[in-house]
């Protein structure tokens, strides 16, 4: 079989069978990509891997795109994305016409009602979280409380904001590695 | 115009989609709920919790959601692709760039320091979302089921980490009986 479309299968697999986002797939992915078919070699996977989570986008496209061009160039790359997301597209839209049909009938609302504030719950925990592994302290506090404000209160994009983030967390990147710079030119 | 409005959103989302799904979220639900009104806030929240049980990417899911309810068809494709399209050009031309150490030392220390931000930013999401449309018995009637279930769903998650699927069927079967 030619690489490309054994890439498309199996990103297909991947991507049909795993559920829970992008995380939950690395490891099928390795299992495929690494122990199986020996197409990229453990250590670099995983080089690879953290450089692709430090991008934005879809971090399973992201992996997929670049194991894809790793593996068999430009047609491999659009092999393994299209396989990664023709089962999502294909899934939602069957449900979004089934959903849309039955939405409104009482039994669905019901079920709906309930979900509805646990989904809220689920948004807020994660960003809870991600505060405490960020060791935000009473001082970096302010930057997430200014963003819920700015967002929430005075409906702000949040393009805005990631884009203000990241002009700042990179003025400060860059400090950081002029600093580590001197201290290992001065002993 | 519906098509371009799409695109450009989605490519937007694409581009500035630094954290993982729920980070996107929040900026799929300031477009779609707030400034184009695509969707109402109890359908995004259906929505959200409909592409969190099915697999595949979380933003691939509401992407091509967003599409179908916004432009049909079309739509539904048109957005995914939109979304997949920067990618698409960072592996081409940027991914060679990150490769080097030093710029990846940059590059993860500055998304260190976005973290602080995108925190907020989903919790924002989730502020959002806590209104009487998604909260309708709230301040109505002695029991306010929908606070209760969303308290539980909080602590099971944030502290004992319980599969959100789970979760999320937990509530629904509340629901079809408390309601």
């Amino acid at each position: 079989m030619k690489k490309p479309l054994q890439l498309f299968l199996t990103f297909f697999k991947i991507g049909t069978f795993t559920l829970g986002g992008g995380y939950a797939m690395l490891s099928m992915v390795e299992k495929a990509v690494v122990d199986q078919k020996k197409w990229i070699p453990n250590d670099e996977f995983w080089d690879m891997i953290a450089v692709v989570q430090s991008l934005p986008g879809v971090f399973a496209v992201n992996t997929a795109l670049y194991v894809g061009h790793r593996v068999a160039g430009t047609k491999g790359a659009f092999a393994a994305m299209l396989g990664a997301i023709i089962p999502s597209i294909t899934i939602i839209l069957l449900l979004a016409t089934v959903f849309r049909e039955y939405r409104d009938q009482p039994v669905v609302e019901r079920i709906f009602k309930g979900i509805r504030p646990c989904v809220v719950a689920l948004i807020l925990a994660p960003s809870l979280r991600m505060i405490k592994s960020a060791k935000v302290t009473w001082k970096t506090a302010i930057i997430p409380i200014a963003t819920v404000f700015l967002i929430w209160w005075c409906k702000i994009s949040p393009a805005y904001i990631i884009l203000a983030a990241i002009a700042g967390s990179l003025i400060y990147a860059v400090i950081i590695n002029r600093k580590a710079k001197k201290t290992e030119a001065e002993p | 115009m519906i098509y371009l409005q799409l695109l450009w959103v989605f490519v937007k989302i694409g581009v500035l989609g630094f954290g993982g799904g729920y980070a996107m979220l929040s900026l799929i639900q300031h477009e779609v709920v707030e400034h184009y009104a695509w969707m109402t806030t109890t359908e995004f929240a259906d929505m959200v919790a409909i592409s969190q049980m099915t697999p595949g990417p979380i933003s691939i899911n509401l992407a091509t959601y967003v599409g179908y309810t916004a432009g049909g068809f079309g739509g539904s494709l048109l957005a995914s692709f939109a979304l997949c399209l920067p990618s698409v050009i960072m592996v081409y031309f940027i991914l060679k760039l990150f490769m080097s150490k030093k710029n990846n030392t940059l590059m993860n220390n500055t998304l260190k320091g976005l973290k602080p931000a995108i925190a907020g930013l989903i919790f924002a999401a989730g502020l959002s979302m806590m209104n009487l449309q998604n909260f309708p018995d709230f301040g109505r009637g002695q029991y306010n089921i929908s606070v209760i279930i969303c308290i539980l769903a909080f602590v099971a998650s944030y502290f004992f980490k319980a599969n959100p699927i789970l979760l999320i069927v937990l509530s629904g079967v509340v629901g079809f009986f408390a309601y």
